[in-house]
């Protein structure tokens, strides 16, 4: 495949710019490929993370033609059929540089949507039995394969208008421990994640569930949790 | 406010959308039935005068309403303006009471 990419890419923190370099377009070429072509070639100065380059670790997620995209699992044939490519940091995140954005403000909402699972068992308990197709069980199925790259965070709305606004990932994970039989935090997790900055102010906008690269639905998740709380409510439970 | 307080707020404003979607149908069905019918204003209040059939709806969606629209507006207020707190509660609590009393005002002068 012949031809030239034009890729304009975020440089600087969040006073910067886009800078526009010429990319050789190469067969299957991934955006991750494109922006480590940059780097290497054009100009070692460009901060960027990735780890994986297989869809696993979750780490390469950016802003690619406007929309939040793991980079590594993004063909430049799908993303910029015209063969311009804008590549910038993930919204809704401080900038550290470049395309690396700081993901303390993601990471410490899931921990204040309580994402960590706290156990009632000790080791001289049996095994807990969970029956598989408990409606539970299924609703931790659909909603545990994130691996917290942040791309639905990125593209809620919500996230934007209300900064303190857990968001779409730590919902969702809250969502898998509301289910879970073992965990012994259900009052204080759905108490955490009510309220202004919590379920109660998502829009069902479902961006979220749009772009997830994992076909999760935190859509679903955060109604689930809607209902969890009102009924939690009603019952004194929390 | 309190997330127990914002929760109730929510299932308020859920169960209120639940009953305006009844009275609004109702409500607009009533008003293009009577337009359609070529009822004049003196026939209408004829049949609303004394009917408790009508000012128990007509409460019922006053009641909906005042209930529904202060938490609509106070969401809005605290997304596009950043408009949140005590004093912005205060205030859709007011408008609250307001669209209450102009309800009951209007039941009145038709249903009594």
């Amino acid at each position: 495949m012949n031809g030239t990419l034009s890729v304009a890419v975020w440089r600087g923190g969040a006073d910067g710019g886009y800078r526009t370099y010429s990319v050789p377009r190469r067969e299957s070429q991934t955006v991750l490929d494109v922006v480590t072509y940059i780097q290497r070639r054009l100009d070692p100065t460009l901060a960027y993370r990735f780890a994986c380059r297989v869809g696993m670790c979750g780490s390469c997620a950016m802003t690619v033609n406007g929309l939040p995209r793991w980079t590594c699992r993004t063909h430049v044939a799908d993303a910029a059929p015209d063969d311009r490519l804008e590549v910038g940091p993930l919204a809704h995140l401080p900038i550290v540089r470049d395309l690396v954005t700081d993901m303390r403000s993601f990471f410490d909402k899931w921990a204040r949507a309580r994402g960590a699972f706290k156990g009632t068992a000790t080791r001289r308990d049996d095994f807990a039995r969970v029956e598989p197709g408990s409606p539970a069980r299924r609703a931790v199925d659909a909603a545990i394969e994130c691996i917290g790259c942040g791309v639905c965070y990125a593209a809620c709305d919500v996230v934007a208008w209300n900064p303190g606004y857990l968001g779409p990932a730590a919902l969702n994970r809250a969502w898998t421990l509301v289910n879970d039989s073992r965990d012994g935090a259900r009052a204080q997790r759905l108490a955490a994640v009510a309220g202004d900055a919590g379920c109660h102010a998502c829009h069902t906008l479902a961006s979220c569930t749009e772009r997830c690269p994992k076909h999760l639905s935190p859509t679903a998740a955060i109604a689930g949790l809607k209902r969890a709380t009102a009924v939690g409510l009603l019952r004194g439970e929390w | 406010m309190s997330a127990r307080a914002e929760t109730r707020l929510w299932l308020l404003q859920r169960t209120s959308a639940a009953a305006l979607a009844v009275c609004v149908a109702v409500h607009l069905a009533t008003i293009i039935g009577a337009v359609r019918s070529g009822l004049s204003a003196a026939a209408i209040l004829g049949r609303t005068n004394g009917s408790l059939g009508w000012a128990a709806f007509y409460a019922a969606f006053v009641l909906a309403v005042s209930i529904h629209a202060p938490i609509g507006l106070r969401g809005i207020a605290a997304e596009w303006l950043g408009w949140r707190g005590r004093a912005a509660d205060a205030v859709f609590a007011l408008i609250g009471i307001a669209l209450l009393a102009l309800g009951a005002y209007a039941i009145a002068a038709v249903t009594r």
